[in-house]
Formats: C-alpha cells, sequence, structure tokens
C-alpha cells in the first residue's frame, strides 16, 4: 500500500506515491527518475548513494523516503546550476579524478559538503570525511587532489582549467 | 632517441564522459528503464554441493505479477568463456556446485514481487560431500564435482612445462632458497554490481544492454545458449562501474535477463545485489605455491621450480587460460634459463574464480619477488642490486620463446630506487620501519583469441564527414580506464585536429567492427594499432586531392593542425576540412577501415600459446611501511612506483590506472579476504566485512614514468593498466620484511599475524627483539 508524500529535490516539489518502507534512493531513481544517485551495495557500506539532506551528506539507501518530508534534498543534478558547473566538479574534471564515474556522484556530494564547512582543509581531513565513499578505480589520489584544488576555487585562490 | 613532437598525444585532455559524470549523466545498465519492463530476481542454492531432485516453480507461477519462472531443465546449453571446455549453466542444471548457485530465476511486475516468488519456490536437493579447499577436493575417493571431468581428484587442468636443465643447474648453484607461499581469496570489489536489461523487438531481435568488458564474447554466449543467430542479438554496453575482469566473461545475470524476456515477452532487467556480485566472483585464485631459486655466487639467478595448486572454485572460466598465464609469467623480468613449471587448477564448491587485474602475475610475482628479496639479503647483497643484476635488457627471448621487443625495466629499478631513497634506507631504518622493492611486468595484449579464429582482434571504422565530423567506430570498450579518449586521442593526432572534435562509437555490436573487448591490457595497442590504420587510411585518399589543389607531391604532405600541408614548403597548405569537401565532392563518401592482429608465435609444449604479446610494459616499486608493534597494524606511508608503460597517451590517465592499481595491490597484500564457511557459504559477501581500502587508507603514491617509447606501438605506447599492480603485494612485504624481521609468506598480513609473528619472534630471540 502506497502513501502520497511531498519530496524537496532539489529545490522543486514532487508529489509522489510510495510504500513506507521505501527507502530514499529508490525513490529518487525509479519514482522520480534521478538516476544519477547510484546504488552499489544497497546496505550503506559504499557511499555511492550519498545525496545532501539539509546540507548533510546522507546514504540514501539506509534513508527511508517518508523521512525525508519538509527537507531540502540535493542529488548530483541538483548540485550545479545548469551547465555551470559546482567547483569540486570543474576540480574533478581537471584533476582526472574520475574514472568509471559510478562513484562520482557521491564522492562529488560528500567532497561539496566537507567544503561548505571548511574550504581549506588539510589531506587528512578530506581523508576522514570522504573515507566513507568507496572508490575502486582511482586508488583516491586524484581525489584528494581535486578536492584541494576545489577548495582553492571556492575560496578564489585558483581558476578552473 | 629523436624527441616525438605530438600535439595530443602526451597531453592532458579533458576525457569526454569526464563531465557527464561529475554530474550523474553517464547512464550505467541499472539506470535504464523500459515500458513494460519487467524485474528479474534469481533464487539460490543454499547448500554447496547437490544434487537437484526437483524444482516445483507452482505456487511462484500461481503469484500476481509474476510473468515468467525459468529453471535449468529449459536452458541445458554448457558454455565457457574457453569454448572447447565449456562447463557452465545459466542456471544450475541437475547439480548444484557452490552455496549461492543459481537455481531459478523469476522475472515480475517489481522486484518485490519477484523476491516473494523466489521463496515460494521449492528445490529439492540430495546433499553431496561439500568441498572448500583442493586438499579436500583432491583426496582419494572425492566426489567428482563435474561428473565428465577427465581429470582425477576433481583437477581441472595441469601445467608440466620444462625449459633448461632444472636439476643441474639447482646443482651447481651457490645458494637455493626455498619457500612456500599462499595467497588469498579475493574478489574485484568494483563499485557497480552486475547488471543487464534484455529486449526482444517484435522480430524477435535480441538487444541486450549490460554493463560488460566483452560485448563480443557475450554476443557469441547468446547465440549458443539463446540458440540464436548471432546476426539477430544486438550487445549494447552501457556505462561500466569498474570492472577489473570481473565483468571479463559472460555473467549468468545476462543470460537469465535475456532468457526471462524471450519467455516473458518484455523486457527485463536483472541487477545484482552486492552479495551476488561476490556469489558471480571471477577474482583472483588463491594459489598454494613451493617455489625454489637458485643462484650463483654473483647472484644470477641459475634456476627456478615452480610447483603451484590454484584453488578454481566451481566452473572452469578463464582458468585455463590463467594457470598457464601463471606459467609464462614466472619468471620475467628477470634473465633466467633453467625454469620448472608444475601446476595444477582444482575444483572446489566455491564461488569460480576467474581473470582478476593482472591474472597469472600476481601470485608467482609475490612468491619470485619475495624470494630473490631474501636471497640477496641471505647472501649480503643489496636485493637492488641483485634484481638489476638479473634484470632483462631492451630486447629478450625468454626460455619460453616470449619475445619481448622493448623493454626499459632497468631504468624502472633505477628510477624507483633513486626517488625513494631505497639503497640508503634498506636495512638502516628502525625497527618497525620497513622499506621495500619489487619488479613486475604485464602483457599488453595477448596473441591469440579463445576461438582460434583468424579474424582480426582489433578493427575500427573512420568515417569524416563535412556535417557529422570525424568518427571512429572500434568494439573496444571503456570500462572506466578511458579508452575511448586514448583511441580519440590517436585519431585527432592522426588528423592533426583538436581531439574535443572526435566521436569514438564503441561497444556495440552492431554499430562497431569487432574488437576481442577490454582485458589482457590489450586495447591501446590493439584497438590503437586498429584506430591509427583507418586514420592512416583515411589520410592517403585526401594526400592526393590536397596535392592536386596545392601542386606538389601527395608524399610531401601532412596532416597537421587544421591543415593538410607540405613538409618541406612552408606555406603550401590548406585545411584539412576543404580537402575532405572536395574529396567528398568527387569521391563520395570518405571511410576507411583499419585492423590489427599481433604478430603469432608459439612453441611445441602445452600451453605454448599462452604468455605472447606484441609488447610488454613493466615497473618497479618501492614501499615504506610502518609496523605498529603494538597493535600489529602494518600502515603503508609511500609508494614510489617507476613505469616502462612506452609513451603515455594520456598521462593523467595513466597515472589513474597505477594508483589504482597500487590501492588495489595493498588492499590483497593487507585487508582483502572472502572467507568461506565449512558448508561453502560465504561468511563476509558484502563491503562493510570484505575489507577493501577507504580514503583514509592512502599513502603517498609518488607515480613516475620512465623515458620509454616501443616503435613497433602505435606512438609508441605499452600497457599500463595491470603492470602496475605486479609489484605491489611484494614491495610491501619486503618492507614488512625490512621492519620487523618476519618473511610473511600469506596474505594477508593482518594485524593478528604480525602481533603473532612478533610474539613468535620474541620466544625464538629469548626476549630480545
Amino acid at each position: 500500500m502506497k502513501t502520497l508524500l511531498k519530496l524537496n529535490i532539489n529545490g522543486e516539489d514532487f508529489d509522489l506515491a510510495a510504500s513506507p518502507g521505501a527507502y530514499l534512493v529508490d525513490v529518487i531513481r525509479e519514482t522520480v527518475g534521478l538516476t544519477g544517485t547510484k546504488k552499489g551495495c544497497g546496505i550503506g557500506d559504499c557511499g555511492a548513494c550519498t545525496v545532501l539532506i539539509d546540507g548533510r551528506p546522507t546514504l540514501s539507501c539506509l534513508t527511508l523516503a517518508l523521512a525525508c518530508v519538509g527537507k531540502e534534498i540535493v542529488t548530483i543534478e541538483g548540485l550545479s546550476k545548469g551547465n555551470e558547473l559546482h567547483p569540486v566538479q570543474k576540480a574533478f574534471i581537471d584533476k582526472g579524478a574520475v574514472q568509471c564515474g559510478f562513484c562520482t556522484p557521491g564522492m562529488v556530494l560528500s567532497a561539496a559538503a566537507l567544503l561548505r564547512e571548511n574550504d581549506r582543509p588539510s589531506r587528512d581531513e578530506i581523508k576522514t570525511a570522504l573515507a566513507g565513499n568507496l572508490c575502486r578505480c582511482t586508488g583516491y589520489t586524484k581525489i584528494v587532489e581535486a578536492v584541494e584544488h576545489a577548495g582553492q576555487l571556492i575560496s578564489g585562490e585558483a581558476h578552473h582549467g | 632517441m629523436a624527441k616525438r613532437e605530438f600535439d595530443v598525444i602526451g597531453s592532458t585532455v579533458t576525457r569526454k564522459d569526464a563531465p557527464k559524470k561529475v554530474k550523474g549523466e553517464h547512464e550505467f545498465a541499472d539506470d535504464l528503464q523500459f515500458p513494460m519492463m519487467l524485474h528479474g530476481r534469481i533464487k539460490r542454492s543454499d547448500i554447496a554441493h547437490s544434487r537437484i531432485l526437483s524444482i516445483d516453480t507452482s505456487k511462484a507461477q500461481a503469484l500476481p505479477g509474476v510473468k515468467a519462472v525459468l529453471i535449468g531443465s529449459e536452458t541445458p546449453i554448457k558454455y565457457g568463456i574457453v569454448p572447447q571446455m565449456p562447463t557452465e549453466y545459466a542456471i544450475a542444471h541437475e547439480k548444484v556446485r557452490f552455496h549461492g548457485e543459481p537455481v531459478a530465476a523469476v522475472a515480475a511486475v517489481d522486484p518485490e514481487t519477484a523476491e516473494r516468488a523466489l521463496d515460494l519456490i521449492e528445490v529439492v536437493y540430495e546433499p553431496l560431500p561439500v568441498y572448500t579447499t583442493p586438499e579436500e577436493a583432491m583426496a582419494e575417493g572425492a566426489v567428482k564435482i563435474h561428473e565428465d571431468n577427465k581429470f582425477p581428484g576433481n583437477i581441472a587442468y595441469e601445467a608440466d612445462q620444462d625449459f633448461g636443465d632444472v636439476e643441474k643447474a639447482f646443482a651447481d648453484s651457490h645458494y637455493v632458497l626455498e619457500k612456500t607461499f599462499k595467497t588469498s581469496y579475493v574478489n574485484h570489489a568494483f563499485m557497480e554490481p552486475h547488471c543487464a536489461v534484455s529486449k526482444f523487438d517484435t522480430n524477435g531481435e535480441l538487444f541486450i544492454w549490460s554493463t560488460t568488458q566483452v560485448p563480443h564474447y557475450l554476443h557469441r554466449h547468446l547465440s549458443k545458449v539463446l540458440q540464436m543467430e548471432m546476426d539477430r542479438i544486438h550487445v549494447k554496453v552501457t556505462g561500466v562501474g569498474g570492472a577489473f575482469g570481473g565483468k571479463g566473461e559472460v555473467s549468468n545475470n545476462e543470460l537469465i535477463s535475456a532468457l526471462l524476456a524471450r519467455k516473458a515477452g518484455r523486457p527485463v532487467k536483472v541487477l545484482y545485489s552486492r552479495r551476488e556480485v561476490f556469489l558471480q566472483h571471477r577474482g583472483r585464485h588463491p594459489i598454494q605455491m613451493r617455489v625454489k631459486v637458485g643462484v650463483d655466487k654473483e647472484g644470477m639467478i641459475t634456476a627456478i621450480d615452480y610447483d603451484g595448486t590454484m584453488d578454481g572454485g566451481s566452473y572452469g572460466g578463464w582458468g585455463l587460460v590463467i594457470l598457464f598465464y601463471t606459467a609464462a609469467m614466472l619468471h620475467l623480468p628477470y634473465d633466467v634459463k633453467n625454469v620448472r613449471f608444475r601446476a595444477r587448477r582444482i575444483f572446489t564448491n566455491k564461488p569460480t574464480c576467474g581473470a582478476m587485474r593482472g591474472l597469472g602475475g600476481v601470485q608467482p610475482r609475490f612468491a619470485l619477488e619475495s624470494l630473490l628479496d631474501q636471497i640477496a639479503i641471505d647472501l649480503g647483497m643489496n636485493p637492488y642490486d641483485l634484481k638489476k643484476k638479473n634484470a632483462i635488457g631492451l630486447k629478450h627471448e625468454t626460455v619460453s620463446g616470449q619475445v619481448v621487443r622493448h623493454c626499459e625495466f632497468r631504468k624502472c629499478l633505477d628510477q624507483a630506487t633513486e626517488l625513494s631513497g631505497y639503497r640508503e634506507k634498506h636495512g638502516k631504518l628502525p625497527f618497525g620501519k620497513g622499506i621495500g622493492l619489487a619488479g613486475g611486468y604485464y602483457i599488453s595484449g595477448t596473441a591469440y583469441t579463445l576461438y582460434m579464429a583468424y579474424k582480426p582482434h582489433s578493427s575500427a571504422l573512420i568515417r569524416v564527414d563535412t556535417e557529422g565530423g570525424v568518427t571512429v567506430y572500434c568494439g573496444a570498450t571503456d570500462i572506466g580506464q578511458g579508452s575511448d579518449t586514448v583511441l580519440g586521442m590517436m585519431a585527432a593526432e592522426k588528423f592533426g585536429l583538436p581531439f574535443e572534435t572526435i566521436h569514438v562509437v564503441s561497444g556495440d555490436t552492431s554499430l562497431a567492427p569487432f574488437d576481442l573487448g577490454s582485458f589482457a591490457s590489450r586495447v591501446t595497442v590493439a584497438a590503437g594499432s586498429a584506430v591509427c590504420k583507418a586514420a592512416d587510411n583515411i589520410i592517403d585518399k585526401l594526400l592526393p586531392v590536397a596535392a592536386v589543389q596545392l601542386g606538389v607531391r601527395a608524399e610531401q604532405l601532412e596532416a597537421k593542425r587544421g591543415m593538410i600541408r607540405s613538409v618541406f614548403e612552408p606555406g603550401k597548405e590548406i585545411a584539412f576540412w576543404d580537402v575532405v569537401s572536395k574529396y567528398i565532392d568527387a569521391h563520395g563518401p570518405l571511410t576507411a577501415t583499419g585492423d590489427y592482429t599481433p604478430p603469432r608465435r608459439t612453441g611445441k609444449f602445452k600451453g605454448a600459446n599462452i604468455g605472447h604479446s606484441p609488447t610488454y610494459g613493466f615497473s618497479a616499486q618501492v614501499t615504506e611501511v610502518d609496523v605498529d608493534l603494538e597493535t600489529g597494524e602494518v600502515r603503508v606511508l609511500r609508494v614510489t612506483e617507476a613505469g616502462d608503460c612506452g609513451q603515455p597517451i594520456n598521462p593523467v590517465s595513466v597515472e589513474g590506472q597505477v594508483e589504482g592499481s597500487i590501492m588495489m595491490g595493498l588492499g590483497q597484500a593487507l585487508y582483502e579476504e572472502v572467507k568461506v564457511g565449512r558448508d561453502g557459504r560465504l561468511m563476509n559477501p558484502s563491503l562493510h566485512d570484505y575489507k577493501i581500502p577507504t580514503m583514509a587508507d592512502l599513502p603517498e603514491l609518488n607515480t613516475t614514468f620512465v623515458e620509454s617509447y616501443d616503435p613497433d606501438s602505435p606512438y609508441g605506447a605499452k600497457e599500463a593498466g595491470e603492470g602496475p599492480i605486479q609489484p605491489v603485494i611484494p614491495a610491501i612485504f619486503n618492507a614488512v620484511y625490512d621492519a620487523i624481521g618476519v618473511r610473511f609468506t600469506e596474505m594477508p598480513i593482518t594485524p593478528e599475524r604480525v602481533l603473532r609473528a612478533l610474539d613468535e619472534k620474541k620466544r625464538q630471540e629469548g626476549g630480545t627483539c
């Protein structure tokens, strides 16, 4: 039996029907159709399904959709302003931090949340903040470099390109 | 070597997929939705070895929302990636060989209904003894896991190779060291679970979207298992969320999605859970190997003797090929004249082992590089000196007849040790801190295909059109490593056009010409050669047209920076696109093909086809570790890699391959192991319990390349995706030995093992350590 709920995703309200036990990741992907949020394990181990809820990186595979009513949900599709990429997205491109791209949306959102709190994180702070986002392709090095670079882009110390 | 000037090769271009990936726009198989699409789920055995006496699906079929139910007797055609030795079924037929094997499948309107239906399927089993180790499976009287297996003792295949006179060489040796090593059962742990979507159109043609490294092998298997003509099957590779060999053979979900789609008459998606990824497995073979190395007074290797038992798991997979690769990869990058290899691959009741990054090389390198390290130390030599002395030169032919046409391994040893200060630090760091060196190499593609056809291994078609631009069609598969970018860069360099203007269409059996797939580090050399040849053929058509326009001879022209221009007379030039336009006006469409077949070399011994490659990549690594003497934890502090990958086409992508390889090897060395219960059940099939490195484990990685250019490769390039994982594990083990004086021979080096070893050491040394 489905219930009706209103979710605010990327600044837009969606009137949806979902079962009370439905997880946010499935509602975002299947019902709303925003497939940028990835599902790598379904049980909160890999971080690929990370979205921002009221600005905090959250595992959408462990979060009930119903629990998100009245909150601001940002998925990877909502991070950029149209074609204008977020500095973290630019930095991931510039630093070669993207390989298969499956962990990338969650990784980018975790990094964006970190930099909103602290745009000059140390390498150790980056590693701690993003340790919940697994990546098997890159060996993480270029991701750390990208997050540092993004911090510089945000604080105006570096330019994209 | 003359300095080579390139406009695109060696530069860092923006991968065209990167902007899409950072926005989550890159499409993976599970992102696809079709009208009327059903969800397939697989019922898996809860027993590891048994006969299937009966399956009752009637209750499942009666459940509202269930549209098709499938069992093994409906798909009794055996297949295997090695076509001469098929062992597998899409769904277990008559027998179950591992805990979690598919025994039935359901397609339903939603995943929940499909899962409910699985619970309603009743299977009656007749249990058989379960063998979770090769010793049990080989024991006298053991039941055959595959009844038609011609070998006794559940041996899947055996290898037996002898080169030189090993016994005499050992007798003449100054020093001989022998140890037994054990490697672990590890999974690729790529981030994207397997997913396939199958759809039959009204004409009965099959379209399948899947996350695969090998669309053409999938194509062949679908044709065999579904009994359909190949030209009625269209395989489309979606985004591939990591693979590392784990998507390098056909996966049950692909066949099951197609079979269910045919039966239900509707599109069917079959997505694996993470547990199912571990059950599909195809990870690295655990090997127990006794290895013996002899050296003369100078430290020159006299002989190597290897005896290994590979735990293959329940099915054949790539096993036969990997067995012989292990033989082929035993002694390079060192010059050894006397080599003996005895090995066997054993069937056990576990998920099947297969191809995983650096297959064939990782286990023997672990043993060899550990032994050479110990031999050098025992002889009072620096391990660098011993390895350098034995390293092969620029060109080499092994005792088994493998021809290395280009090798800069000595430079790798020099550069890695110099940059890291290895010679100054080794043996001199305080207790608990250590530094280790190891070398390795890998093939850049294979000389033979599995089905022994004469069809070129790679082919490409290029279309140049004044309206559509330049499009490269090639069957190569971009699995995240960036092969589309590499192929596009090569075409851009050939045509003298910006990389951004080149379109690459790949991974589609209907659109792109044949390519074997992304495995064996073959794409840059093989598909790259095909693309370069096709581009040369396009240019050959354009130059005479330009020559007429410019009043010069065609042979004097080159395509560079958007122009076709005279090499000798500056200013005699015409825009590339003007020439294309004139060509098309006069001759019609401008297209050309290119193809590549590697040199075929073989020998007169069993397995002689395997190990030959057009060219080989090399690397050396120095790793620094800190062993916590209280907790037993090994932390890798720094890895310095010096790689010979020829000319890096896209250096940032190559660095990414190296860094990914190092972290994957680090995981196997220190953390990772799939644990199997006595009943064959997997104990840790999740990314929580199966621990891959996280960002918190990241050491400082110093990735460098040595000056290298293979003149016979496309733009001098060689492999970079699998060579760099070869030295990772032994470099860590050697560093741990340097740190605490314990020679570990079994992976992973867990804190428990370290503490136990330190206690043991303390006891032996009378508490003085």
